[in-house]
């Protein structure tokens, strides 16, 4: 089956291209473009990007496996990024990612068998003040508890399609 | 001594306390906004150029660099176009300043951005935004739209005839990217490793052509500089140090969050008047006062001034003036090894003695946290961490290596504790 991006995300790439003086520079974007489209970046996705950027394999696929937040498998739907660096660390984010852990039955890097979530142990998030955080798919959940972690997976399990409900920030 | 202010949550550049914003350019206005644009497009660029060169600003990224200083190296006799940079990939762990701007106030930013692009003559900005920030990045845009239909920017920036387009570029979760030349090679599409200098990238930066690399919180001091000019920004803060400054505090106190005040505050006016003391009032065991590459102080320094030559003398410094605390009972091994894992991670891979040298230094860090570190295992880490510092194209390697010599010395009775005794005795491991 060949790959394709959808109107909506062809009207984006073509506002990509645009910015900047070569099509080699649209690289990255393009690439967080398909990542978000077709879930993951298969080989096949790089591919594509390539192709519709008319650059080498090589150089998208270079720039694909370099930067970590674009995803070389398939993540759950909800996918569930918990801060381990040192600010969060020290607001107890082990603890917060142990419960995840415990309570999806899953660990960093896996996926539920119903493909509802998967958890990830990140990097800093540039959150330290309302630390320990949590970012699920597009969002930032901060000050997090481990009571505030229950209340948001139970939202997302409840939640048909679309943006979790606890907001980002906290409250502040 | 700093006074403080009455309401450190707010200031000249925190123009929004926690949970309020400004994302709408009418709003922007009755604030004062576009007045600071309006006056720099009446001034030659050159004018605007000295104006920020006589406020001293120090660049807010971490190196404390003059922006204006700066500007200055761009060649006179360039034929190129020239590009303006604004670096959000905000990343260094402890440092979360970027984002208020972004989310909070982004027409501070933007209209920091055009008066800095029109004073170096730049008609494409581009800003770098890490990729996790969706939202920021979205709001950013969007406010970048308002502008542009608003006539704020692009063809004629407010009828002035000065061209300007600023656009967005998402970063994608590489901490490396944060610096200069390897955000540059991002934008251009490739892996981000950093390119030996010279040339710098006031000469060939973006594309080959001169660019300026600017850090978020320095264009809002520009646009400061232009609202209230020079003297009166000066006049914000100490005369070495021009203007105010966002302070960061993260880690074991009871109000983390971002704070206005001069350069200059000291840490315990930071800690326990800002930030209203530790969690229960536990006794300070170590203080990381500015990103977690700057080297770890005791509650020795508590009344250590945080400028850039203060914090420097006490060994330390001042980076991003964010502080991150953490209290007596927290194990210092575990600590640096969040620390080491991080850069270890982040290596970009390009030069040898980082490449190698942060797997070994989180290794060995990991083994002693563990239980399973050997004797010499100390002197092996200031060793291994001594053959980084300086011989590396980017400051990666040193911001490995810095930690890891601060912490061993400092705590060398924790490290040791864990070797003799085969465990953490703090239960962290």
């Amino acid at each position: 089956m060949s790959l394709a991006f959808s109107p909506d995300a062809e009207r984006e790439l073509e506002r990509l291209v645009h910015r900047y003086p070569n099509r080699r520079a649209a690289v990255i974007p393009a690439l967080i473009l398909a990542d978000r489209e077709f879930g993951y970046l298969s080989r096949e996705a790089m591919e594509y990007v390539a192709k519709r950027l008319e650059v080498p394999p090589s150089w998208v696929m270079g720039s694909a496996t370099f930067y970590t937040m674009l995803r070389k498998r398939p993540t759950g739907k909800h996918h569930i990024q918990v801060c381990v660096n040192v600010a969060c660390y020290l607001r107890g984010a082990d603890r917060l990612g142990d419960h995840l852990k415990k309570r999806l039955g899953i660990g960093f890097g896996e996926v539920t068998t119903d493909g509802l979530f998967s958890l990830e142990g990140v990097q800093c998030l540039a959150a330290c003040g309302t630390a320990p955080v949590l970012r699920v798919n597009d969002e930032y959940h901060e000050d997090m508890t481990i009571e505030k972690a229950d209340a948001l997976i139970e939202s997302l399990r409840r939640a048909p399609e679309g943006a979790p409900s606890p907001g980002p920030g906290g409250g502040r | 001594m700093i006074a403080i202010p009455d309401n450190p949550t707010r200031g000249h550049l925190l123009r929004c306390g926690p949970g309020e914003s400004i994302r709408d350019l009418k709003a922007h206005q009755a604030l004062g906004g576009l007045k600071a644009l309006r006056h720099a497009l009446t001034m030659q660029p050159a004018a605007v150029v000295e104006e920020v060169r006589k406020a001293t600003i120090r660049g807010r990224g971490g190196a404390g660099f003059p922006a204006g200083t700066k500007w200055s190296f761009l060649p006179k006799d360039n034929p190129k176009p020239r590009y303006l940079v604004i670096n959000a990939d905000e990343g260094e762990p402890g440092t979360f300043k970027d984002r208020y701007f972004l989310r909070q106030d982004p027409f501070a930013l933007l209209e920091g951005i055009a008066i800095s692009a029109f004073a170096i003559g730049a008609h494409a900005a581009y800003v770098y935004v890490r990729g996790e920030f969706v939202q920021e990045i979205r709001i950013l845009e969007d406010a970048i739209d308002r502008m542009r239909k608003e006539g704020v920017l692009g063809r004629s920036v407010l009828e002035s005839g000065f061209h300007l387009d600023i656009h967005v570029h998402p970063g994608a979760g590489a901490y490396i990217c944060g610096e200069e030349s390897a955000l540059l090679e991002s934008i251009e599409g490739k892996p981000g490793r950093p390119r030996n200098r010279p040339p710098f990238p006031a000469v060939a930066g973006l594309w080959g052509c001169p660019t300026i690399i600017n850090n978020v919180e320095t264009m809002a001091c520009v646009r400061l500089v232009l609202l209230h000019g020079a003297d009166a920004f000066l006049a914000m803060g100490q005369p070495k140090d021009g203007g105010p400054k966002i302070y960061g505090l993260s880690g074991h106190v009871k109000r983390p969050g971002l704070y206005e005040a001069p350069l200059g505050l000291t840490l315990r006016q930071l800690i326990y008047d800002l930030g209203g003391g530790t969690l229960d009032d536990r006794p300070i065991k170590g203080i990381i006062p500015g990103g977690s590459s700057t080297p770890v102080l005791g509650p020795d320094a508590l009344d250590v001034a945080m400028d850039f030559d203060s914090i420097k003398a006490a060994g330390s410094m001042l980076g991003t003036a964010a502080a991150t605390v953490f209290t007596e009972g927290t194990c210092p091994v575990a600590v640096l090894l969040r620390i080491s894992r991080f850069y270890a991670h982040e290596s970009c891979g390009q030069c040898t003695p980082c490449r190698e040298g942060t797997g070994w230094l989180e290794r060995v860090v990991e083994s002693i946290e563990h239980g399973t570190g050997r004797p010499g295992d100390c002197d092996l880490l200031l060793s291994a961490a001594g053959q980084i510092l300086g011989n590396t194209i980017c400051a990666l390697g040193d911001a490995a290596a810095l930690p890891v010599i601060s912490f061993v010395n400092r705590y060398r009775d924790d490290f040791e504790a864990h070797i003799t005794g085969k465990r953490c005795p703090y239960g962290a491991a």
